[in-house]
């Protein structure tokens, strides 16, 4: 496998190039100072780690071994697996509470066989154990496959072979290609570049998708073949393992020299080798050593709110219990003092301690405990087990569901932790992420504008939404915006007369290019007035920039690694202008220009300095030479930053450009100034002498000083023209949001993006439109550290949020939304604790909230004050590392599984490949879910209240002594098997509408917010229900089973006979039960619920001729089957019970139907299918007063027009504070 | 959907209710409590004396009247009150396996306790303080209508059949056919009534009964069979053997009882009451919510917001 030939080095020395980002490594040569402080360090405390360089035998064996680069994230291994997971599983208080009951089962205290008492608890606790044996095993598996990914390694006499990644060890050298991980942290060495520097894309550590530049050390740039690895040594000494990303202390000795270590030349594992066919590296941290698993914090464990508040009702059912015992064994001691000696046939004077008439309060204490197991029937033992299966499954549908397959990407949403399911159902604010998640950070470039002339016909996606919603609003306001989607086949009139041809438009087959006017396209440019102009244009946008073009060899077509997608976007439209960037040297750029009548000629650029862009410089600038030696500037930036900078020649399309600059941001595409400048050859050369003296100072205000140079030659631009890139929503974000804003859901977008690109992009999510009224909270302090200019801007803010309030309060219309804009410096003081709450009073009040410039740790806060100050639940959406934080803080983290890393999907709880799938995991599968679960626990407390209660009623007739009137093996099937099944299939089938319905009326969701199904009303009126049934069973009972005779053969009833048949009363009446609480039957149902009954009778038959117990011997077909008594009393205690239950549903449904209901009867009674307009009807007013979204938006539009109709006023238009 | 519901249950509720009621009202209950009425007078102060002490003769005759036709069967009843056959203590206490099979004679110390071991060590059989508290008085009865001619001994006798009160299952299968009864009340504590030595298990058919323990305090156990007919104003005498001891705690009634039976058993009126009111219920319900119904129909408006 060697290729000792090694390959082709890419002649191409960056650090030339580049200004900033490379210089800013200290080289070796001037680390004099740093590295004083760093050998000082290396071999003191927490940094004593010595690698051995490409000697890797030394750190297989004491005392430099380190751990393998074997990883694992699972929970438990074979040997821990027992233990660890039945501590897990009894650290549940109800599991606790069976497992002494269990223990206590084995002394004479209990009523029941041990077996009774253990079985059900082994059932429930296995299972929930193979659950987590599972979900391990498939944490394992992923491990495994990440542990068996393979990495070329040296592996002596400058061999190279493959191994699996967990054999890597400390000290290899590896070579990782193009595009693969890095298998371990790793020193760089050298790479297939000749100065040694690499891209690295660090996506899963950082969220950040712009490529970052490594460089190794001058010393070990020779090191870049096969072969020279013979002979290669060297020894680290470095930091110990720890979880800062950003820094690295430690040197290398290296021919017996010493060279320090920074950050810059360490690879950490889990990033991405781009651009850079292949590096050499010495692997320093293996494993669990490595930065990123130092970094991997356990993502929080969290509950549902349901089953937080399914905790309280078991501990009231535990206060039940209590009180219940007590009773019970205050009663049996007063019986014991009382009566017991005169109860011959007891023979009181043989008693032992437990029953001792003299001792009648010891007898009672342990009677208590008695009671306690007794009625331990009280507390469902089978409820966190059925939970979890039913969770579990409800995750598999939630996995499954095709209509959130996403075909791109083949991923399907999946749930990753199972226990959130019916959160989903609950959620009151959405924080959503941008980049990545509304938009696909794909950009296209749309429209440009040159010398003050807009070109590109084709429509925006906003301004598409916006005809196609002017169109329909004018047309007919009651049409849905469903519908709208739905039928953009024909051509739409715009009010303004503008035709688009929405329809026809088919999806451009270039990425990143979606241009479309023929006035330039097809070289048609050249009939332009300003051709020269344009040509200039179309130079800047292949020329300034720093991509490297590749080339598909299959193909032939191109492709470029650009370190921003803005900059991918224009050479690629570059290359459709016929500007083609298809080489870049050391030194040039080569563009292949296609517009010459004699075909395409190529032009060389002598590339003479590269001042690239950063956050702070907002612009870009190259300066180059041409063919004809002119010396050429090319500048391109934010058009503020442009504008400034214009020679007073240069401003002959200012006001034009200005206006198409303000007509794209309106539409929410992405704009950027293109500028240029001739520079004379003495001009440039002084000024470049002062450039080079300024790059090659050293100190720290190196970068100081190269900015001021570079300002210096950035001026006097003339101005070209501006570009539109559109940064593009992903596939009906629009729509989804629209959705969930009907559904009642509140959305803030947290962006790291400025404000005016958040905006834009609030305009084309609908978050924000005309008319609405927008607070936007900033502060210009700027970053004045003094003290006094922090309290100001405190200050002002407060104002702000003040008069933001003041104004809310003041609104009489009740139609009128805010919008509150807050950017992230204004964003620290109102996290701060005196200012939060205001500051939340006042983005609650507003109907859309779009935070910028937030930090991953602000995100995180602001999830945290939402979910805190609110109480509600909270959902965060988002994709990249930076949102690792808001996901984990918030109630439910969901993770994007799109273009970026793994880091949020890794940090989530549920994952989805498309932001519009959230709609249908929220609005359907949220939906049903927490009905699902809150039926089910409703119904689980109510059988088991209905079955512990007789038992304790039984108590009052048996003397308090603790005899059950059922036997044992009755009991201990009641849970396990006989009413388990329905209630599972209730918690996992259970629809009360379906999917299309849910979608179709988002307001239904509000049930879950509004915690309809899981209030106390609700538990008590369902813990009544059971408390009724318990009573209705045993007493019905009891009085037809008194004395009487009940069989025509004379015989009377004896306790065997009447503890079968309260029993089947109870499997009848709590399976009729379920049977009426569900809506939606399949046969699985019907199965479940009539086999939970069929089962009792087999199972008393089966267990009548197994001579197990004397009492129930042929019970059934002996006793009970023949006599009709006893099937009279199973009919009419079951129907009994369940009357109260009919009554009350039917008295709900017709006096105060919910809104589910109403549905379900229009159902059930066709009307959708044969009224139309009462569905549509129905539909519209099901949509919830939403401020935000397209339907608001479309609503605002109309109202607008009516009213300029009516009043013939043309200032209606409400003037917007901003 | 609910409407027509409660009204078919309504529909199918009150027949059966009604239905109940008439069989239960054919049959024809005598009840006679005896058990302070068999006390002599001058013992009624401490009639746990009188029961106790064993020199009295503690036969009594009385003369009851039938009400209505009794046509046979009669079953004869013995009933009890306040009487805790289902007291953990007792019920528990009783070893299944040794009534079953002679092997398993000596399995009483885990079950039995505190009678199951005679004075001299060796297991009681039957053990356990259910068969050691053995229901043990008796009762025969005779017509008195036809009046004692000369050479009559008495007034005829109607003859008791103490065969088939138990079920076949506990005569076949759970009381063995070759177990009999060994040391049983014979320590210094006796009990309740004695068994036949000599007739195995699975002939005790009082015992069987017995040991079937009753879920209430109250209960009544079949106590034998009389194929006999009984017109309505005949007199017939009971002679009870007052011998069981119901007197040391409150409230033990004791009573015999002479009962036909219908095809759902005993006199049971509850059964047929609960199905009417039931039914009856759900017949008004369903009037009410078809009126709600028809008052205020179904309305479009309905879908509120909450």
């Amino acid at each position: 496998m060697a290729r000792t030939g090694g390959r082709k080095r890419d002649r191409l020395r960056w650090s030339k190039l580049y200004t900033f980002s490379c210089f800013r490594t200290p080289s070796t040569d001037e680390a004099a100072g740093p590295s004083a402080t760093n050998g000082s360090a290396v071999g003191g405390p927490g940094f004593s780690r010595i690698v051995h360089c490409n000697n890797s035998i030394l750190h297989r064996r004491k005392p430099l071994k380190y751990p393998t680069n074997y990883i694992s994230t699972t929970k438990y291994n074979v040997l821990t697996f027992l233990p660890k997971a039945i501590f897990e599983q009894f650290r549940r208080v109800a599991n606790l509470y069976f497992l002494l009951t269990a223990i206590l089962s084995l002394t004479p205290v209990c009523p029941f066989s041990p077996v009774s008492m253990i079985a059900p608890l082994a059932f429930v606790v296995g299972l929930s154990m193979i659950k987590e044996a599972l979900e391990d095993w498939r944490r394992f598996m992923q491990d495994m496959k990440v542990n068996n990914r393979k990495v070329s390694v040296h592996k002596g006499d400058g061999e190279f072979g493959y191994r699996h990644w967990e054999d890597l060890c400390v000290g290899d050298v590896v070579r990782v290609e193009k595009d693969q991980f890095f298998p371990a942290d790793l020193l760089l060495l050298s790479s297939s570049y000749e100065d040694g520097i690499c891209y690295v894309e660090t996506m899963n550590l950082d969220g950040e998708t712009n490529l970052k530049l490594k460089r190794s050390l001058e010393v070990t740039l020779p090191l870049e073949e096969d072969d020279l690895f013979k002979d290669f040594r060297g020894v680290i000494r470095c930091e110990d393992p720890n979880p800062s990303l950003y820094t690295f202390v430690g040197n290398l000795e290296y021919e017996r020299q010493v060279y320090a270590l920074d950050p810059f030349q360490i690879l950490l594992r889990d990033s991405k080798l781009r651009n850079t066919s292949f590096i050499y590296g010495v692997v320093i941290f293996t494993g669990h050593d490595s930065k990123v698993m130092q970094n991997s914090t356990e993502s929080p464990s969290k509950r549902s709110r349901i089953e937080k508040k399914m905790d309280m009702i078991i501990y009231v059912l535990f206060t039940v219990l209590v009180l219940i015992s007590l009773i019970s064994s205050i009663g049996f001691a007063v019986r014991i003092k009382l009566d017991l000696p005169r109860w011959w046939y007891l023979q009181p004077q043989n008693s032992n301690k437990l029953d001792d008439p003299s001792r009648p309060a010891l007898s009672g204490i342990f009677h208590l405990i008695t009671a306690l197991i007794l009625y331990g029937y009280l507390i469902p033992i089978s409820l966190y087990v059925s939970i979890e299966v039913v969770k579990v499954a409800q995750a598999h549908f939630i996995n499954q569901d095709l209509h959130m397959f996403d075909e791109e990407t083949g991923n399907t949403a999946q749930a990753r932790t199972s226990n959130l399911n019916e959160e989903l159902g609950q959620v009151h604010t959405i924080l959503s992420d941008k980049t990545g998640t509304l938009t696909c950070n794909q950009m296209d470039f749309l429209k440009c504008s040159i010398a003050g002339v807009s070109y590109g016909v084709r429509s925006s996606e906003v301004e598409r939404a916006a005809a196609k919603q002017m169109a329909s609003g004018a047309a007919d306001h009651d049409i849905h915006v469903e519908d709208v989607w739905e039928n953009n086949e024909d051509e739409i009139q715009l009010v303004e007369g503008v035709t688009f041809s929405v329809g026809k438009t088919q999806k451009s087959s270039i990425k990143g290019f979606s241009f479309e006017d023929d006035r330039l396209m097809h070289g048609n440019w050249t009939n332009e007035p300003n051709s020269s102009t344009v040509l200039l244009f179309f130079r800047i946008l292949a020329l300034c920039h720093t991509a490297i073009p590749e080339v598909n060899e299959a193909t032939g077509a191109l492709t470029y690694e650009a370190e921003s997608p803005d900059e991918g976007a224009f050479l690629v439209a570059a290359r459709e202008f016929g500007f083609e960037f298809f080489k870049r040297t050391q030194s040039s750029v080569f563009i292949r220009e296609k517009h010459t009548s004699n075909g395409p000629t190529e032009r060389e650029f002598k590339i003479l300095n590269l001042l690239e862009f950063n956050s702070k410089r907002k612009r870009m600038t190259v300066i180059l030479k041409d063919e004809d030696n002119r010396i050429v500037l090319l500048c391109k930036g934010a058009d503020t930053i442009i504008f400034d900078r214009l020679a007073k020649n240069g401003r002959l399309y200012e006001p034009d450009t200005t206006r198409h600059l303000n007509e794209y941001g309106e539409a929410g595409l992405r704009t950027l100034a293109l500028s240029y400048r001739v520079l004379e050859e003495s001009e440039y050369a002084s000024w470049n002498a002062e450039f080079l003296q300024a790059k090659t100072s050293i100190g720290p205000d190196r970068e100081l000083q190269l900015e001021r140079v570079a300002d210096l030659i950035e001026k006097e631009l003339i101005l070209v023209g501006a570009t539109a890139v559109e940064d593009k929503l992903q596939t009906g974000v629009p729509q989804c949001i629209d959705r969930l804003a009907q559904a009642g859901l509140k959305i803030w977008v947290l962006t790291g993006d400025k404000m005016e690109t958040a905006i834009n992009i609030g305009y084309a999510c609908s978050l924000l439109r005309q008319g609405m009224k927008r607070i936007s909270l900033s502060t210009t302090a700027g970053d004045q550290v003094a003290q006094d200019a922090q309290k100001a801007a405190k200050e002002s803010l407060m104002l702000q949020i003040a008069n933001g309030s003041q104004m809310v309060k003041l609104e009489k219309d009740p139609d009128a939304a805010f919008a509150l804009i807050i950017d992230g410096k204004a964003l620290t003081f109102a996290l701060e604790d005196d200012m939060k709450h205001m500051f939340l009073n006042l983005a609650i009040e507003c109907a859309s909230v779009i935070c910028c410039r937030v930090s991953p740790r602000q995100k995180a806060l602001v999830t945290r004050l939402v979910k805190e100050g609110l109480g509600k639940t909270t959902l965060a959406i988002g994709d990249g590392a930076n949102d690792v934080g808001m996901i984990q803080e918030a109630d439910i983290g969901v993770g994007i599984s799109g273009v970026e890393g793994m880091q949020a999907v890794m940090a989530s709880d549920f994952s989805i490949s498309q932001f519009r799938f959230l709609e249908r995991l929220l609005v359907v599968h949220g939906h049903w879910c927490y009905k699902r679960i809150a039926q089910m626990i409703c119904y689980f407390f109510y059988k088991n209240i209905t079955f512990g209660l007789t038992i304790f009623y039984f108590e009052a007739f048996a003397g308090f002594s603790g005899q059950s009137v059922y036997d044992d093996w009755f009991m201990l099937l009641f849970n396990v098997v006989l009413t388990s099944l329905p209630v599972i299939s209730l918690g996992v089938f259970e629809q009360d509408v379906s999917s299309e319905i849910c979608l179709q009326f988002p307001a239904l969701y509000q049930q879950g917010p509004n915690n309809l199904f899981f209030d106390w009303y609700r538990i008590l009126g369902w813990m009544g229900n059971g408390l009724y049934s318990s009573l209705a069973i045993f007493f019905l009972n009891i009085c037809i089973f008194y004395d009487q005779a009940i069989r025509s053969g004379g015989q009377t009833s004896d306790m065997a006979s009447v503890g079968t048949t309260m029993f089947s009363c109870i499997i009848w009446a709590v399976n009729i039960q379920i049977a009426l609480t569900m809506s939606h039957f399949t046969w699985i149902q019907h199965l479940f619920v009539w086999g939970s009954i069929g089962t009792w009778y087999v199972f008393i038959i089966l267990y009548g001729t197994a001579l197990k117990s004397r009492d129930n011997y042929q019970i059934m077909l002996e006793v009970l089957g023949p006599a009709p008594l006893y099937w009279a009393a199973t009919l009419l205690v079951t129907a009994a019970c369940n009357i109260p239950y009919l009554i009350h549903i039917s008295y709900q449904r017709s006096c105060s139907p919910l809104d589910h209901h109403v549905i379900q009867e229009i159902k059930y009674l066709r009307k959708d299918v044969e009224d139309e307009t009462m569905w549509k009807r129905e539909r519209s007013k099901a949509r919830q007063r939403t401020k935000i979204g397209f339907t608001a938006r479309v609503d605002a539009k109309i109202k607008q027009i009516k009213g300029r109709l009516h009043k013939k006023s043309p200032s209606l238009t409400i003037h917007t504070v901003s | 959907m609910v409407i027509p519901v409660l009204a078919f249950v309504g529909l199918i509720f009150i027949p059966i209710g009604l239905a109940c009621i008439v069989s239960s009202n054919k049959v024809v209950e005598v009840v006679y409590r005896y058990d302070t009425k068999c006390v002599p007078g001058n013992m009624l102060h401490n009639k746990v004396a009188y029961i106790q002490n064993a020199s009295i003769d503690k036969t009594c005759t009385r003369t009851l009247k039938i009400p209505r036709d009794m046509k046979r069967p009669i079953y004869i009843y013995y009933q009890l009150d306040k009487f805790y056959q289902n007291h953990r203590r007792y019920s528990t206490s009783r070893s299944d396996a040794q009534l079953r099979e002679p092997k398993a004679a000596g399995d009483v110390a885990e079950f039995c306790k505190p009678e199951a071991f005679a004075a001299n060590g060796r297991p009681i059989v039957p053990c356990g303080l259910i068969a050691w508290s053995l229901f043990n008085d008796t009762y025969s009865f005779a017509r008195r209508n036809r009046l004692p001619r000369d050479g009559d001994h008495g007034p005829p006798p109607l003859t008791v059949s103490k065969r088939g009160i138990s079920w076949p299952s506990e005569r076949g299968h759970l009381f063995g056919k070759n177990v009999f009864p060994r040391n049983f009340q014979n320590g210094s504590l006796v009990g309740g009534g004695q068994l036949d030595p000599r007739k195995p298990l699975s002939e005790q058919e009082d015992l069987m009964v017995w040991m079937r323990t009753a879920a209430l305090p109250r209960f009544r156990k079949l106590y034998g069979r009389m194929e006999a007919d009984l017109v309505a104003g005949e007199l017939i005498t009971v002679t009870v053997r007052n011998s069981y001891n119901s007197y040391s705690y409150a409230g033990g009634e004791k009573a015999v009882v002479l009962s036909t039976a219908g095809w759902l058993g005993g006199r049971n009126g509850f059964l047929g009451r609960a199905y009417v009111v039931v039914g009856m219920a759900c017949f008004l319900l369903a009037l009410l919510l078809t009126l709600l119904c028809l008052v205020f129909p179904m309305k479009e408006e309905h879908l509120l917001l909450r």
